[in-house]
């Protein structure tokens, strides 16, 4: 017994200058209850003397939870002060922190950005969504209008289709792809709006546009308007984030990121793609002697977020945990290698499995200390494997850019226990 | 003010797990397959031919909005522009932050891209990169200056479209560009695109 309340004997002096107690009742209850081994002593005296002998006793530790009433409910939560996960910002973009997320969903405030023109402030009630061209009947859709459609409500990532960076060992999963993150997403089918108004059989493309300084601009195929296209007003329960396109966007599940277009304020069917900047001057890429365009699918990739850099390794059992989606369905299989790509072993994925969504896998491993390489690969429901850098550079060049680049990310883990991100060159 | 939980509360509650019990009962007697009817994926409700929601546009609405210009010249206003002029309007609006369109400075630190492409330099820009001409007009139209974006007339966007065109030796100096033309100035980096004709499958390409 005695050690166990050493460290309160010590601080025996100091009690009498605790923080104050909110009223007396309740500050002899805390002294009943924080002092019971000397309570019990004290109980075969009389009331009076057991009160003196409590009083005296350091019962309040500053850092002891049970010792002391905490703040009651507030209006709105926050974190933690102990966990502080940031994103990452640049002028033009913010990065998730992955390796600080522990499953697929992404806290809203953490969820990637990037725009072209900062991020707009719009009223909703002066909200209109226009939806014109080869239509029956061109509309313009209030936010409540949308609101009052048939809504639907699906898990899915997002990702920048620019989402790869590399040169240095320091780097961690954020830097290299922090650019992808997942959301619950609610709206109104676009099939829906499309009924409404009439989509004319002529009509193979449609222009999303933005509402932005940008004013963005994408041409989309219709036939991924009537697929699964939606335009979205909330995020995870609550209405859209600003930065992710408050109050309503375009969301095409699994395509990159910019086509997702935010901030949604016109849509115009049209039968040719409208050849805008942002599907010409970028985010199209060479490949051999040609430079590809349209390219919407965001192909099958994964990355192990722990252990990671900065992580540090113990010798003995290791959840190695990460991330793995497609944008071409589901993610069937998702295998690791901690032999430097020698072997492969399947990892276990979290159920339930959903379409174009983050997938967490989890693969036990036991780690004897010596010099390795860990690293995933994810195989999707098309059959498709993720590349090594080297096959994505065989099969386009060594011109390849930074677009729709989804290599195998490899973790270096070093004798002490550091783990070092593994960047190849390719030039 | 909240109120405890009391004696109606709690036949309340009950009330509520027979209603639920009642509820669940006969969705499953509905349901297909087992299924109850408020877990499968069709609405039980057959949809309205048209929900009647939004407004109808207006002419004028879509006239505001619909800016967009494509590679056949749809979307051209009337107005045309020249090198001369285009020249003038950059060097006042534009080269702070895109640099000159003469003297492409190597390794030059700007604040934004290089709009001018030459052979030294492998930088990605108008000349070498650029599939069609109308996305010049509809970007520049749309979205610069950055600091002052959509305060360009149609007409300074023409000719700040002739002079980028003729920085990157696409035209000639004397060139006058309008709607009739604009569309005919073929780019040469137009025959290097390709779609993304890749399908699902294993093959990585
Ligand atoms: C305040 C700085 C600034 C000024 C002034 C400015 N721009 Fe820009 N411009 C930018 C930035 C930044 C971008 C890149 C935007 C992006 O990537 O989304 C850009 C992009 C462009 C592009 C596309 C380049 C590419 O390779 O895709 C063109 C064309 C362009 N500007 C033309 C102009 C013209 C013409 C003017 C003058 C009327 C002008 N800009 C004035 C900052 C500026």
């Amino acid at each position: 017994m005695a050690p166990k309340y050493a460290d309160m004997e010590k601080t025996e002096k100091d009690s009498n200058h605790d923080e104050p107690l909110i009223n007396k009742k309740i500050s002899r209850r805390l002294l009943l209850g924080g002092a019971a081994t000397t309570a019990i002593v004290a109980m075969q005296s009389s009331l009076g003397k057991w009160i003196q002998v409590a009083a005296q006793q350091p019962i309040i530790k500053a850092d002891d939870p049970t010792k002391r009433i905490g703040p009651g409910p507030s209006v709105v939560g926050k974190r933690s002060p102990f966990e502080q996960p940031v994103r990452i910002k640049s002028d033009t973009s913010s990065r998730t922190p992955l390796q600080d997320l522990y499953s697929s969903l992404t806290p809203s405030d953490l969820h990637y950005e990037r725009h072209h023109a900062g991020v707009p402030l719009i009223n909703p009630d002066k909200y209109e969504l226009l939806i014109h061209g080869m239509v029956d009947k061109p509309m313009v859709f209030s936010l409540s209008d949308l609101k009052r459609f048939p809504s639907v409500t699906r898990t899915c990532f997002l990702e920048c289709s620019g989402n790869f960076r590399t040169g240095k060992e320091n780097m961690t999963p954020q830097e290299i792809c922090g650019l992808t993150s997942q959301s619950e997403w609610t709206g109104v089918m676009l099939s829906t709006l499309f009924r409404e108004i009439g989509v004319q059989p002529k009509a193979t493309w449609f222009l999303a546009e933005g509402s932005d300084a940008a004013v963005m601009t994408r041409s989309i195929p219709v036939k991924k308007g009537f697929d699964d296209a939606m335009i979205v007003y909330a995020q995870n329960g609550e209405a859209i984030r600003p930065e992710q396109g408050y109050p309503a966007r375009l969301l095409l599940p699994g395509w990159e990121g910019n086509t997702c277009v935010k901030w949604i304020r016109r849509i115009e069917l049209a039968d040719e793609p409208f050849m805008t900047r942002e599907e010409t001057s970028k985010y199209t890429y060479p490949v051999k002697d040609r430079i590809r365009q349209f390219s919407f699918e965001m192909d099958a990739r994964s990355i192990i977020t722990y252990p990671s850099y900065p992580g540090h390794l113990e010798r003995g059992w290791v959840e190695i945990r990460g991330i793995a989606w497609t944008g071409r369905g589901k993610v069937v299989r998702v295998e690791v290698s901690t032999d430097a790509g020698k072997t492969w072993n399947p990892a276990r994925l979290q159920e339930p499995v959903l379409d174009k969504a983050h997938t967490y896998f989890r693969y036990l491993w036991q780690w004897n200390g010596s010099e390795t390489e860990i690293m995933s690969r994810a195989i999707d429901e098309t059959n498709y494997t993720q590349p090594t850098l080297s096959q994505l550079v065989e099969a386009r060049g060594a011109d390849i850019g930074g677009y729709h680049m989804n290599p195998i990310t490899a973790w270096q883990i070093k004798q002490d226990g550091r783990v070092l991100f593994k960047p190849e060159s390719w030039k | 003010m909240p109120q405890p939980f009391n004696i109606t509360n709690k036949y309340a509650a009950i009330a509520t797990g027979l209603l639920i019990v009642l509820v669940l009962g006969a969705y499953s007697y509905n349901g297909e397959a087992g299924k109850p009817a408020s877990l499968t994926n069709t609405d039980t409700v057959k949809w309205p031919a048209s929900f009647g929601f939004g407004k109808t546009a207006t002419p004028q609405q879509i006239a505001t909005q619909d800016i967009d210009v494509r590679p056949d010249g749809l979307g051209l206003p009337v107005g045309s522009g020249t090198v001369a002029q285009g020249k003038a309007i950059y060097a006042l609006k534009c080269i702070a932050c895109h640099g000159s369109a003469e003297k492409v400075v190597a390794g030059a630190k700007l604040p934004a891209p290089v709009l001018v492409s030459d052979s030294a330099s492998k930088v990605k820009a108008i000349g070498n990169y650029w599939p069609y001409a109308s996305t010049v007009f509809d970007y520049i139209r749309r979205s610069m200056p950055y600091n002052l974006p959509g305060s360009l007339t149609n007409n300074e966007v023409y000719d700040l479209t002739a002079y980028l065109l003729n920085a990157n030796k696409i035209i000639k100096p004397d060139a006058v560009l309008n709607a009739q033309t604009l569309p005919k100035v073929v780019m040469p980096a137009q025959k290097l695109f390709i779609t993304d004709d890749r399908k699902d499958g294993p093959e990585i390409r």
